[in-house]
């Protein structure tokens, strides 16, 4: 690929990153008002999973299906801490209803935001981390990784749902008054909030941008188009998945740690098969191997859902049905896979970008299991 | 003692039902490698065909208490067959077929099928409804003064017996299902022997459809149907294919049957969920130690 075309893209994306900072930071807390600016929030924490499973779908070729699970165990975290806070002294509410009267020792470490955000963040990925080297270990793939990051998500809500003494079972966590401080209601903290997401949401991006376009990116990409050949060419595949893997789950939790102060509640709902599967058609839709095409993705489906199911909310779930359908047949390259395929000249440089129809491809479900 | 006999049955009452279910699946993953997540709602559908002979065609063609006699009933699980095994077939024409060769993708598209199924269902009625049984199926065996073995899981157990023999002599009585093992084993030979592969295929997801069908109407015995009777299923009957081992029948009936008693016994010594949550971990373990499954099959790629 050509220096010049090299540094062309340098420039045009820093040119286009610039401006899109510019607009979410200073543009839109001013244009936006303050309740339409708290869901922005909500979809920006959303960006930041689909950022995360971007990276090992899009770049790696791992579909999980479990991402809403990471997303849901980090926003606990975090939102066992703020029941903490809005608490105070006292138990949550919601233990003295079931007859709670100590707290658990589970809910201890929590009293620390410090250590609340770290255990956000390290205990989705130390679950994928252990989840994904048995997995990896064992050459299960493919489809077969799909059902079984599936099945853990649906066993994990359920283990949560059964939970009602410790964690409120179904009805979730919800008791949330003020963080660090500052009274959630308050205007001002929704807004520090929604710039907290912008700047995280930045940071994940600017990370995962570096990410694949280094080395380690490159080998991403070879593990997505052909695991064996890497492992012949003296790799160990096992360990780039595991850690993509828990660095995507980690992200996914510190995303679920800055949803729950925006949005208030957390539940295992939120965690379960419908709500992990809506996270890859957020990447499907946006545009799989491309970063920025996760967050326009999460962006714009989000919108939708939520515009369309307001006045129609029947009609919302037929329609996912059929972006699902329509996206993975008719439209496999998303919407900024197909604007770049615009942009890009005829003699494409095959190297750079991961041309879709091999993200697509995958026929390394036959290797371990019985072929 | 009377206890662990219940304990046994339970298990294989569990086991024939994830077989049923699972079944169809491990026709459809077996054969092509396709992950259908639409087979919950071809349970769905079939469930909801029995619900129509029972609650509608019942009364209007036998009277009120037409339902208890029966007769639709059995109906009803032959039409739940042909039904699904119908809008099997158009799925596999219409979406599997284009997507040959990218099974994440067929994953992510019969997921959206389902979605639409559940739709239009849940559109319809969105509450769980009731199934009228026929009264011969109410009660229970006594085997002795402490073991009763309810009519209705007797009957699904033998129900279940059926399709398997059916399965087996339509494999390996029948030209047709000569030649879907044959595309099973080794789809390119096959095909230069002169397979037709893509009716094979046609033909062998229609009735993977059509055993989900048969499950569906089954199901109708066991509690209400609503629209999120498939979600409950799918996650098991995935568990139950990917340990059986692809593409192997007896390795889906070993595994099933091994996760209904497991789940009867675990979750008599403890919860329900935490009897669940075990199971998987067992599935997990087991899968370290033996990736490809209970009983594989060895195919050439």
């Amino acid at each position: 690929m050509s220096v010049l075309t090299q540094y062309k893209n340098h420039r045009l994306h820093w040119i286009g990153f610039g401006i899109i900072a510019i607009i979410f930071l200073l543009v839109l807390p001013n244009v936006l008002s303050i309740f339409q600016l708290n869901i922005l929030g909500k979809f920006l924490t959303f960006a930041i999973v689909a950022v995360g499973l971007d990276l090992i779908w899009g770049y790696t070729g791992m579909l999980s299906l479990g991402q809403g699970l990471f997303f849901g165990l980090g926003a606990y975290c975090f939102g066992m801490y703020l029941n903490l806070e809005a608490a105070g002294n006292k138990l949550p509410d919601f233990m003295s209803l079931y007859g709670v009267f100590e707290l658990p020792a589970l809910w201890e470490p929590f009293r620390s935001p410090v250590i609340a955000i770290a255990l956000a963040i390290l205990f989705p990925a130390f679950i994928a981390f252990l989840v994904g080297f048995m997995l990896f270990r064992s050459r299960i793939q493919g489809v077969y990784f799909a059902i079984v990051t599936q099945a853990l998500t649906a066993i994990v809500a359920l283990l949560l749902v059964g939970q009602q003494k410790l964690i409120n079972g179904t009805n979730g966590l919800t008791e949330m008054k003020t963080i660090f401080g500052m009274p959630l209601a308050e205007d001002s903290t929704k807004v520090m909030l929604y710039l907290a997401t912008v700047i995280v949401l930045g940071g994940v991006y600017l990370s995962g941008r570096w990410l694949v376009h280094s080395r380690f990116g490159r080998l991403l990409i070879a593990v997505r188009e052909d695991e064996e050949r890497l492992r012949f060419a003296g790799y160990n595949p096992v360990f780039i998945k595991t850690l993509i893997f828990t660095i995507s789950a980690g992200v996914a939790g510190l995303a679920g740690a800055l949803f729950i102060p925006q949005v208030g509640i957390i539940s295992p709902a939120q965690l379960d098969i419908q709500s992990s599967i809506e996270i890859v058609i957020w990447v499907a839709v946006g545009g799989r191997g491309t970063l920025i095409g996760a967050v326009f993705g999460a962006i714009l489906v989000n919108f939708g859902k939520s515009t369309i199911s307001s006045e129609y909310p029947d009609i919302w779930q037929f329609i996912m049905g059929a972006l699902f359908i329509g996206v993975v047949m008719y439209f496999p390259k998303g919407l900024v896979g197909t604007i770049q395929g615009w942009l890009k000249p005829n003699t494409s440089d095959l190297v750079d970008k991961p041309s879709v129809s091999s993200a697509t491809f995958s026929n390394k479900t036959e290797s371990a299991l019985g072929n | 003692m009377e206890n662990f006999l219940l304990l046994v049955f339970n298990g294989l009452s569990i086991g024939s039902i994830l077989l049923l279910v699972a079944i169809g699946l491990a026709f459809s993953f077996g054969l092509m490698k396709v992950i259908n997540m639409a087979h919950g709602e071809f349970i769905l559908i079939g469930a909801y065909t029995t619900y129509i002979f029972q609650e509608f065609l019942a009364p209007a063609v036998l009277g009120d208490d037409g339902a208890k006699s029966g007769i639709f009933f059995l109906l009803s699980i032959v039409a739940a067959f042909f039904v699904t095994g119908f809008l099997g077939y158009l799925l596999e024409r219409f979406v599997i077929r284009l997507l040959y060769g990218r099974p994440l993708d067929t994953l992510l598209a019969t997921w959206g099928v389902g979605l639409m199924i559940q739709q239009i269902i849940r559109s319809y009625d969105a509450r769980n409804v009731p199934v009228t049984a026929p009264s011969w199926l109410s009660g229970a065996l006594k085997v002795s003064n402490g073991l009763y073995l309810p009519y209705k899981r007797l009957f699904i157990i033998v129900l279940v017996i059926v399709c398997l023999v059916a399965v087996y002599l339509y494999l390996n009585r029948t030209s047709y299902g000569r030649r879907t093992r044959a595309v099973m084993q080794n789809r390119e030979i096959a095909s230069s022997l002169g397979v037709h592969t893509r009716r094979i295929d046609g033909l062998t997801f229609a009735l993977g459809a059509g055993l989900a069908g048969i499950a569906g109407a089954a199901l109708t015995l066991l509690g209400q149907i609503g629209p999120q009777l498939g979600t409950g299923y799918i996650v098991d009957s995935f568990m139950v294919v990917v340990l059986g081992g692809v593409g192997s029948i007896p390795g889906t009936i070993l595994a099933a049957l091994s996760i209904g008693t497991a789940s009867s016994f675990l979750e008599f010594y403890s919860t329900a969920t935490l009897g669940k949550v075990f199971v998987f971990g067992l599935i997990i373990l087991f899968l370290q130690l033996r990736p490809q499954g209970m009983i594989a099959v060895r195919g050439r790629s």
